[in-house]
């Protein structure tokens, strides 16, 4: 069953400009100017109860104005949005009473506050029954490792302790459905881990649903099995990771380690993207060669030692995208095809 | 009313910590509380003409200024003016509570807390000290009482409409100046409303600014017999009840429009 839907959503902004130093500011004194910047521009999707999804894009794309509509904290200009059988900004108590948000970049913990009474009022602010409470505060407590942060105030935490403690706050109340804004920025990589292990045990064991935005693609991934990336307002695409690498290119790379270190390594059907040492990296199109026959002349060409084939980084698939969006101006998906090198 | 209650008690139990801020709020409080007896001391020793109140009722009338202040001065809150300057508001909008209903009650709280901290120590000198009476009557600290709350009611209505401003003017230190001395300045806190010029009377009658000082004042000392004090304490209410409707209509306006700084 689909528990978010969303349909043509649109959402502006107007910016104020001033042209810059002391002229600019008197001029603004005169005369305002605004300029209205598309957020997000007739933006579909469905999520079904438990997905995981990963929302990603460039900054400044739309990631958490969608989150915060979503959440009914925004109001958009136009299009429906059902959020639990709901209209988010029309019911934003009743949605967020059942939804759980984490912005990476704030805290929602209260600043002076020992992370215990944060927890405390959020089950006041929530109405969460006591012993619910208590049986979600310990399990959280155990699973992201809490217990020695419970007594200290939230503004001597390192900000991945922090963190833990923002993802125990979001879900003291049992949400349905759980927003993740960035919630592994800035982490060092034992607490990305730790985040990211307890997110998959999270929509693994209870059935939460999880919209993740993030610019770090190991978290999509480790998690995401269905991506939708969105560029200038729209969707580039909406599918599984696999489809977004063909979607950009279809291209593989052969990695092979030779036994000697100053043979040439060539094949028509290949291209040499980078040479350390022994080791050697080819980019080619399965399309055009098959793996095999591609290996098959190397090692007769060659003396190979070690040899693999790997899809490139999903980090510089994203890169691409996001690149050639912008060289083109704009970023349709009929588009996307011809901004490929 | 749980989430309120529960807001409302955190956060007026963390102010009660603020012990050096009190001490200095009430050091502070006693200095401009001699200084405005000085003042009146000056006045009446050269005044020949009648006038609207006798000294000890203008005495009187300086301390319990000085030791409720804090229920004159107006201001935002500060950390939701910082909040919505960050964008960190949207985890207030992200709670199932009503936001007019969350701001107002820390509103209450933040003024309640540092006001009991302050309002003892400061009567307890005056009394000592600087010639500070009892109430009137029983009956009229009883309704003193009464109008100091109604005041601390009215004043976090007129608190929450400032908050709520920021949402439009994001630096927001233009109303949290403007607003402020006009209400203090027609509150009674500079001169005693009395001494105002008869033709002004009816209009400062109407304000609602009266209800957050010369209100609870001029009942602890029966210069507003408890007949009429009923009367003066209903006019608080009824203002705070506007403010308060005002408010919630505002920040429906407001909460519309809003666009989170920061993405």
């Amino acid at each position: 069953m689909a528990q978010i839907v969303v349909e043509n959503l649109v959402k502006t902004f107007r910016v104020a400009e001033r042209a810059p130093g002391m002229w600019g500011a008197l001029k603004g004194l005169a005369r305002r100017r605004h300029r209205t910047v598309t957020a997000l521009d007739g933006i579909s999707f469905t999520l079904r109860e438990g997905e995981l999804l990963g929302y990603i894009g460039p900054n400044g794309a739309g990631k958490s104005t969608t989150v915060k509509i979503l959440s009914g904290i925004l109001v958009p200009d136009s299009g429906r949005v059902e959020v639990l059988g709901k209209e988010p900004w029309t019911h934003r108590i009743e949605t967020v009473a059942r939804i759980g948000v984490v912005f990476g970049q704030r805290t929602q913990l209260w600043w002076d506050l020992p992370v215990i009474e944060s927890f405390d009022l959020l089950r006041d602010i929530y109405r969460v029954p006591s012993d619910l409470y208590r049986r979600n505060r310990d399990e959280l407590v155990a699973l992201l490792h809490l217990e020695p942060l419970l007594d200290t105030p939230v503004r001597q935490l390192s900000l991945g302790q922090r963190m833990r403690c923002d993802l125990a706050a979001s879900l003291l109340h049992s949400p349905r459905i759980l927003y993740l804004d960035e919630p592994t920025i800035g982490l060092d990589a034992v607490s990305k881990l730790a985040v990211r292990d307890f997110v998959r045990r999270l929509n693994q064991e209870r059935g939460v649903t999880v919209i993740l935005t993030t610019h770090d693609m190991d978290d999509i991934e480790t998690l995401c099995s269905r991506v939708i990336v969105i560029h200038q307002g729209g969707i580039f695409l909406d599918g599984t990771l696999e489809q977004l690498r063909n979607r950009v290119s279809s291209e593989r790379r052969l990695i092979v380690d030779l036994a000697n270190e100053n043979g040439p390594v060539s094949d028509p059907d290949a291209e040499l993207v980078s040479r350390q040492g022994r080791r050697a990296t080819l980019n080619f199109d399965p399309g055009r060669v098959s793996p095999a026959e591609l290996i098959a002349r190397i090692v007769a060409r060659h003396e190979v030692v070690d040899l693999f084939v790997e899809n490139p980084p999903i980090e510089e698939i994203v890169a691409r995208i996001y690149s050639s969006c912008v060289a083109e101006g704009s970023c349709s998906a009929e588009q996307d095809r011809s901004a490929q090198p | 009313m749980k989430p309120y209650r529960a807001v409302f008690s955190a956060r007026f139990r963390m102010l009660l910590q603020y012990r050096t801020a009190a001490l200095a709020g009430c050091a502070t409080q006693l200095f401009w509380g001699i200084i405005r007896m000085m003042i009146f001391a000056g006045f009446y020793a050269v005044s020949t003409a009648t006038q609207p109140m006798t000294y000890p009722e203008v005495v009187n009338y300086i301390w319990l200024g000085q030791a409720t202040i804090l229920l004159t001065i107006m201001h935002s809150d500060a950390e939701v003016r910082s909040m919505i300057r960050s964008g960190a508001v949207v985890y207030e909008m992200a709670r199932p509570v009503d936001l007019y209903r969350l701001w107002y009650c820390r509103a209450v709280a933040g003024r309640a807390a540092p006001l009991l901290l302050r309002m003892l120590p400061i009567f307890l000198v005056a009394f000592l000290c600087f010639g500070f009476a009892l109430p009137a009557s029983p009956v009229a600290g009883l309704l003193w009482a009464l109008a100091t709350v109604g005041a601390l009611l009215l004043a976090s209505s007129f608190s929450a409409l400032l908050t709520i401003t920021h949402l439009w003017t994001i630096a927001g230190d233009g109303v949290n100046r403007i607003l402020p001395m006009f209400i203090y300045a027609f509150s009674g806190m500079i001169v005693p409303l009395p001494f105002f010029p008869d033709s002004l009377q009816p209009l400062l009658r109407l304000l609602p600014f009266r209800g957050v000082a010369d209100t609870p004042f001029r009942i602890y000392m029966g210069h507003i017999p408890p007949a009429e004090a009923v009367l003066a304490v209903l006019h608080q209410l009824a203002w705070t009840t506007v403010l308060i409707l005002f408010g919630n209509w505002l920040l429906r306006r407001g909460t519309r429009r809003l666009v989170v700084q920061g993405g």
